[in-house]
């Protein structure tokens, strides 16, 4: 029997961004990581082109998360004390597209390291590992004001993915992105009409949307995924129908998330019969990621070794 | 595609005008509730044959609805009407089930049937659990299949899938409990004609599979023709990329193009030597239109992601999604425990109850019913008052729960501290953090 045709006609292509800037390009990486490009939605590559596969960043941390259960810190090993060796064991052993750096030790309500610190270890993880980096702000919009454009400037020309612009510190987070040379994250609260005015603030700053990857504030599987998954397909269709403020490539923070929820928490005391505590996170990390890939996720950070090879590998499946 | 209700109400019989008989007061307003899919053609009892005929080939579901098992352990699939939840809705929940290998010895495959009838987990107040049991058939001669899948089914709580290629074998294992009405998977090019006559003669339903879309659309037919009442299309988890594809074009051809032979929900095999591998599978045809996931895996670690998945893909967008509005107690309070309020929005109350775990600091929250709204939305509208907190609050006898008279709130409410410290027993108002994440601080630095 003669099968229908349903292929759909998308009237855009998805913005692709590169990370990273090698020698030549004004930075010392030694490779750039693109994504983003493609022309369809996530595998369906009969009615369209996906030229660049979803990437996965290694997540670090500068200082050790004190809320981090020992399954993960035992899993990174004593590395985790040097973000510099971890970047690189993330790099060379579990062979992670990029590294996300995320700028813990600068929360007032944590270490409340000064600025130069941040910008010390910025400098430390670019000089140990030659893939694109990510960093992100400890998450006080205060301090982050302080400690990013410092951070933005210690890695001047590296072409780094900053988080994040919000509707309140986009002038800043512009004005640094291209003093430097710096690609942003644009993040909004799992709201897809703030998601579009933040594009929209950032591209009136003079900020080039081509340079901005968004964020929705990921949520773990099982504690909001739905509201986020649905705007990642609702923001790539729009950019596909032509949407010019949605055709950006979108990230997810799985990692960062994922071990913040009980399923990755709690004891086998607490949660009979939900399987060992060992198991449980690096799959819901796993199958977070799993999600989000599905809806669109261009870019996914992880952290831990397990669910970083699972992922690696579903992604080169997906891409088959 | 589907029919307006005015080309509806065009068909509906004159002579009966307004009569009421459907339960609705006029005839365009149950034109309506067909066109929306609420009501079938045939709910009107003065429909003439002709535009029954007419309307219930136009009007009817694009994808049917398919009933696996009998009685109370019958589950139904099917009958989805969107490509993207945020377009509606998905309706009918993917189902897991879990094998039962040929392989192993009846004891086993009995001790399995237990654990899978077992596999209940109850998740942010839903019970959420395994719904099927895949039995392996091939490997097994047909009176050892006829002898097992009767042995199983006197112990199952759930329906069975019968899993084999070999006719013979499955019509001796189908008649064994034809009155539990198995899934039969699968016809394939191969076996077709037997399978189909398997599933024909004793009303079980029956799912096909084929090597390319042409061949599957060729095999539902003819098993639609032979009279089988529920198809199900199969597909290999295994091949993830191609069937991804193959899986977004049959519900495609089905759901906008009204393409028969395509209108059938999808079985996913995605069982795997590698669990972590199986898992990821399951979540990603759980999240793309898998209604029936065979799996290996039985174990909590394997299951929840899963289910979970399943019962976030699965809600309903149109609702606000909300938990009972009510005082919740986390971990092992005390009377010193800190008391909290928020929003009775799934989302917003799961954020604070999950940074209160992580504080470990024992507490009591007061979800206050603002229908579904969070914190900042319900202020905008109307739904949330410093007068109702303090309703929600003595309704909920916390105050005989803890010796204190503090409450913490929301941080974006700040203007309510001043008016509650007046109107409620809670004479020492505090405003908590903006975000659920500031939680844990909020408690070290001021929680003594």
């Amino acid at each position: 029997m003669e099968i229908v045709d349903v292929k759909e006609k998308w009237s855009n292509v998805i913005n692709a961004i590169t990370l990273g800037a090698t020698a030549a390009q004004g930075g010392t990486r030694g490779k750039t990581v693109t994504i983003g490009g493609q022309s369809t939605l996530p595998g369906l590559t009969f009615e369209g082109e996906i030229p660049n596969k979803p990437a996965v960043a290694g997540l670090i941390t500068d200082v050790v998360s004190e809320d981090w259960p020992d399954v993960l810190k035992d899993s990174i090993g004593d590395v985790i004390n040097s973000p510099a060796e971890w970047a690189q064991k993330l790099v060379e052993e579990q062979k992670v597209d990029m590294i996300c750096l995320k700028l813990l030790g600068a929360d007032p309500n944590g270490q409340d390291l000064p600025p130069d610190a941040a910008a010390a270890t910025v400098k430390a993880v670019l000089e140990a590992v030659d893939v694109p980096l990510i960093f992100w702000g400890c998450g006080d919009e205060d301090k982050d004001n302080l400690v990013l454009p410092e951070c933005s400037q210690a890695a001047k020309g590296e072409n780094c993915l900053i988080g994040a612009a919000t509707e309140t510190n986009y002038r800043t987070m512009a004005a640094i992105g291209q003093a430097d040379k710096h690609k942003l994250i644009g993040e909004a609260p799992v709201d897809i009409n703030i998601a579009k005015q933040v594009n929209i603030l950032l591209a009136d700053a003079g900020f080039d949307l081509n340079d901005v990857v968004m964020c929705q504030v990921t949520a773990a599987l099982g504690y909001g995924f739905e509201y986020v998954y649905t705007i990642f397909e609702r923001v790539r269709m729009a950019g596909l129908k032509g949407d010019k403020q949605m055709a950006l490539p979108q990230i997810a923070n799985v990692g960062w998330e994922v071990w913040k929820v009980k399923e990755a928490l709690a004891g086998e005391d607490q949660l009979p019969g939900w399987g060992k505590l060992a198991e449980r996170g690096p799959r819901w990390e796993a199958a977070t990621a799993a999600g989000y890939l599905q809806a669109g996720a261009d870019l996914i950070t992880l952290a831990h070794p397990d669910a970083i090879k699972i992922t690696l590998e579903t992604i080169e499946e997906m891409s088959k | 595609m589907a029919l307006t209700g005015m080309q509806i109400y065009k068909s509906l019989p004159k002579d009966h005008a307004n009569c009421g008989d459907c339960g609705f007061p006029t005839c365009m307003a149950f034109a309506m509730q067909v066109a929306s899919k609420s009501k079938a053609i045939t709910d009107c009892p003065h429909i003439s044959e002709d535009a029954k005929g007419e309307l219930s080939d136009a009007s009817a579901p694009p994808m049917k609805l398919v009933k696996i098992g009998a009685g109370d352990v019958a589950v139904e699939i099917g009958a989805e009407t969107v490509m993207f939840r945020h377009e509606e809705k998905f309706r009918n929940k993917s189902l897991l089930a879990t094998k039962i290998a040929a392989s192993l010895s009846d004891d086993e495959a009995m001790q399995r049937m237990d654990a899978i009838n077992g596999a209940v987990f109850v998740r942010v107040g839903d019970e959420i659990k395994v719904r099927m049991a895949t039995i392996e058939l091939d490997g097994l001669v047909a009176d050892v299949a006829a002898s097992r899948v009767k042995a199983l089914a006197t112990k199952s709580t759930v329906p069975f899938v019968l899993l084999g290629e070999d006719a013979a074998v499955m019509d001796a294992a189908v008649k064994a409990i034809a009155d539990k009405k198995p899934l039969i998977c699968k016809a394939t090019p191969g076996n077709a004609d037997a399978m189909i006559k398997v599933a024909a003669e004793s009303k079980c339903p029956l799912s096909v599979g084929a090597p390319t879309l042409e061949e599957l659309a060729d095999l539902a037919k003819a098993a639609s023709d032979a009279g089988v009442e529920g198809i199900v299309l199969s597909f290999d988890g295994k091949d993830m990329a191609n069937s991804l594809r193959n899986i977004t074009i049959v519900r495609r051809a089905a759901l906008k193009k009204k393409f028969r032979a395509f209108g059938y929900p999808v079985i996913v095999d995605v069982a795997h030597d590698d669990s972590m591998k199986e898992t990821v599978l399951a979540c990603s045809f759980a999240a793309k239109y898998g209604a029936v996931l065979i799996m290996n895996g039985l174990d909590g670690a394997e299951l929840l992601p899963v289910l979970t998945t399943i019962q976030n893909v699965y809600t309903d967008p149109q609702v606000p999604n909300t938990v009972d509005a009510k005082l919740y107690e986390v971990g092992d309070v005390n009377e010193n425990s800190p008391l909290l309020f928020t929003t009775n929005f799934s989302l917003t109350y799961f954020c604070v109850e999950g940074e209160v775990e992580r504080s470990k600091v024992p507490s009591y929250i007061m979800a206050v019913d603002t229908e579904g709204l969070g914190v900042l939305n319900a202020y905008a509208g109307d739904k949330i008052s410093p007068a109702q907190v303090a309703k929600s609050l003595a309704d909920s006898g916390v105050a005989d729960k803890v010796s204190h008279r503090k409450l913490i709130i929301p941080g974006l409410l700040p203007a309510f501290r001043a008016e509650l410290e007046d109107i409620s027993d809670w004479k020492e108002v505090m405003i908590g953090p903006e975000t659920a994440s500031g939680i844990p601080s909020f408690f070290k630095e001021n929680w003594k």
